[in-house]
């Protein structure tokens, strides 16, 4: 077992490359990261710099051609896909771009979703995913389908799927790329709370203003880390409140 | 992931598209409903097979006097006066196989008790007709030797007759009038039921022979002792081709007829008619069993196409679903029990439909409607197996998927 003060995520030489056709594309040349629990990294970097990519693998959703990965201490690159399939269950809570909740099962429903493949009881299942809704103030919206909701609620109800089992990591790609500015401060000021409450969080993005909300960013250039810096995060609370100002000046 | 979900998610995707699903389901439908028809009205036409032999009693062949084609003169068969009272009794001790054989007379006349009268059947027979015919005395008493030598006086009646012209009282010791003749009734038979023409068999009053031939319904056959039939039982276990051949080789040596003669006589194997009921309802059968296995194979086939669809309409759900913890497995069984559940419910529907048309087809053919449970039961299973093998290959490619090129997709 690791100690407490290990890191999470352990990356170690990761590389990754694709077959087009005759030609190999190197998507990731060799990526060495350590995050600790407790983190808010900003992943950043323009199109086919490799952030996808990596993402994917932190994600347990692709494996790496050669390099290792320990996740929670436990190295997870070798793994079969039936085990891949198990961490993302327990460790890992996805939240997308495109939210991509099942349109037809309401919110309860599309939260209890990942507790399915992880065998619980069904009443159990109902009771954690009226709780991570109401985490993520959605308790008046339990009974509505994706199309009833807005876009900042939908991707609220996918953060809640996120968190439904319990994970390590929040792995956020592009999570406010479908939102106008004022929800996407919403959805940081979400991520900033489950940060203060504990929850590791990493945001792919390619928007700096998403970025400014993390602690650390690290960015990516043709496969590899170009630089990896902490800073003092903005705070998506404030932000919100000046937002409001300036709408108020500009209607005055 | 449990059964449960799988089932409901698979009721979910098929609700979601809901004619898409119906049409799925129509080739399942109309095979498994051809299946339990084939089965049910093949069975109902066996059951009214046995029902015929059992009716007129087993092991039976009718003598009939006269030949469909006489002397190149087409004369009904029956009309003729070939056949006597001899010819049954040298039978009956000639030919070994044959237990019974019991001459006949059919006519028809108006029965007169007090007030009423009532038109029916009249019979003259032997005590050995009943002995063919299975058939039991229900109260009183069967001919005695001398009414039936000499032509006595006396009548049995059928159960409808009893009851059309006694009502409840008991009629034995009574005195009928047929044909103005008088006829003391010293027995009532027991109930018969339909023939296989669909006459009650229970509209009858039976007379002695002697009596039916001279005084009610024979008088143009008195003389040469003629009969209308002849009702020969052979023996249990007793082959019936042999006791047939025989039966003829006796009658045309009794009748003088030589060789290159046809028969004045016609004789009827009643398994000869029933085979023919037989064999169009197996024509029937081939022919619906045809449908069914084509039916069943176009609607596999259905299941597989339109599985393959939804697998490639639904690839990002699939990424999503593997994202959130979704197992290859997880996938597979899913796509799996959801093209199960579409044949299954296509198998079910047409075991419903399969029951109404063989309820109707029975119905129009007046045959015992026949319900196999087994066939049911098959319809289910085989419906649950054209799922899971149509399913499998859209499943298995479903959970073959990449989950990064799955959440990727439009």
């Amino acid at each position: 077992m690791q100690s407490q003060t290990a890191s999470l995520i352990e990356v170690r030489d990761l590389k990754r490359t694709y077959a087009m056709g005759d030609e190999t594309v190197t998507a990731l040349a060799g990526v060495s990261l350590d995050i600790a629990e407790g983190e808010f990294v900003a992943v950043m970097g323009p199109s086919g710099s490799g952030k996808s990519t990596f993402m994917n693998l932190i994600g347990c959703l692709d494996k790496p051609n050669s390099g290792a990965y320990r996740l929670a201490g436990e190295e997870v690159s070798l793994l079969s896909a039936d085990a891949l399939a198990g961490v993302r269950s327990r460790r890992i809570g996805f939240v997308f771009q495109q939210f991509n909740l099942l349109e037809r099962t309401d919110a309860v429903g599309n939260v209890a979703l990942p507790m399915i493949y992880a065998s619980s009881d069904r009443k159990e299942r109902r009771r954690k995913a009226e709780a991570a809704l109401a985490r993520v103030g959605l308790a008046d919206r339990m009974g509505h389908t994706p199309l009833q909701l807005s876009g900042g609620q939908q991707q609220r109800v996918a953060i809640a799927r996120a968190l439904v089992n319990n994970p390590r990591i929040l792995l956020a790609d592009e999570p406010t790329g479908a939102l106008d500015s004022r929800t996407s401060l919403d959805i940081m000021a979400l991520f900033q709370q489950l940060n203060r409450e504990g929850m590791t969080v990493l945001v792919v993005t390619h928007e700096q203003d998403v970025a400014d909300f993390a602690k650390r960013v690290v960015r990516f250039r043709d496969g590899r880390v170009i630089s990896d810096k902490t800073q003092q995060p903005r705070d998506a609370v404030e932000a919100i409140a000046a937002l409001t100002r300036e709408l108020e000046e500009a209607a005055a | 992931m449990r059964l449960s979900d799988s089932l409901g998610s698979a009721f979910e995707a098929l609700r979601a598209h809901k004619l898409r699903s119906v049409l799925t389901m129509l080739g399942i439908v109309i095979g498994v409903a051809a299946v339990i028809a084939t089965v049910s009205i093949g069975g109902g036409a066996r059951e009214e097979v046995v029902g015929r032999i059992k009716s007129l009693g087993a092991n039976l062949i009718i003598v009939l006097p006269g030949n469909i084609t006489s002397g190149g003169v087409r004369l009904g068969t029956g009309q003729s006066a070939t056949l006597n009272d001899d010819d049954a009794k040298a039978i009956e001790r000639e030919v070994a196989q044959v237990q019974v054989a019991a001459p006949t007379m059919r006519g028809g006349a108006q029965v007169v008790f007090g007030g009423t009268n009532w038109g029916t059947s009249i019979f003259g027979v032997e005590n050995n007709f009943f002995e063919a015919r299975e058939w039991d005395i229900e109260k009183g008493r069967l001919f005695n030797g001398e009414e039936s030598q000499r032509g006595g006086q006396v009548a049995l009646l059928g159960l409808t007759v009893k009851n059309q012209l006694f009502g409840e009282d008991d009629p034995i010791g009574q005195t009928i009038r047929v044909k103005n003749v008088p006829f003391e009734v010293i027995g009532v038979m027991a109930r018969k039921g339909q023939s296989a023409q669909g006459q009650d068999q229970d509209d009858s009053v039976f007379l002695p022979l002697q009596s039916a031939r001279q005084r009610v319904i024979g008088s143009s056959r008195a003389k040469n002792r003629s009969i209308g039939s002849m009702l020969v039982k052979v023996r249990e276990g007793e082959d019936m081709a042999e006791a047939e051949a025989e039966i003829k080789s006796l009658l045309r040596q009794r009748h003088r007829l030589r060789e290159g003669d046809e028969d004045d006589f016609t004789l009827r194997n009643l398994s000869d008619i029933l085979s023919t009921v037989e064999a169009s309802a197996r024509i029937l059968s081939v022919g619906l069993s045809a449908v069914a296995a084509v039916s069943l194979l176009v609607g596999g086939i259905g299941i597989m196409n339109i599985m393959l669809v939804s697998v490639t309409e639904r690839t990002r759900e699939i990424g999503v679903r593997m994202a959130v913890g979704a197992t290859p497995r997880d996938v597979m069984g899913q796509f799996l029990i959801e093209a199960t559940t579409l044949a299954l419910i296509g198998g079910m529907a047409g075991i419903v439909l399969g029951g109404i048309l063989s309820q109707v087809v029975s119905r129009m053919a007046g045959w015992p409607l026949y319900v196999d449970v087994s066939a049911i039961v098959m319809a289910v299973v085989v419906s649950g197996l054209i799922g899971i093998v149509s399913g499998f290959y859209p499943a298995w490619r479903a959970s073959r998927l990449d989950p990064v090129e799955a959440l990727r997709s439009a």
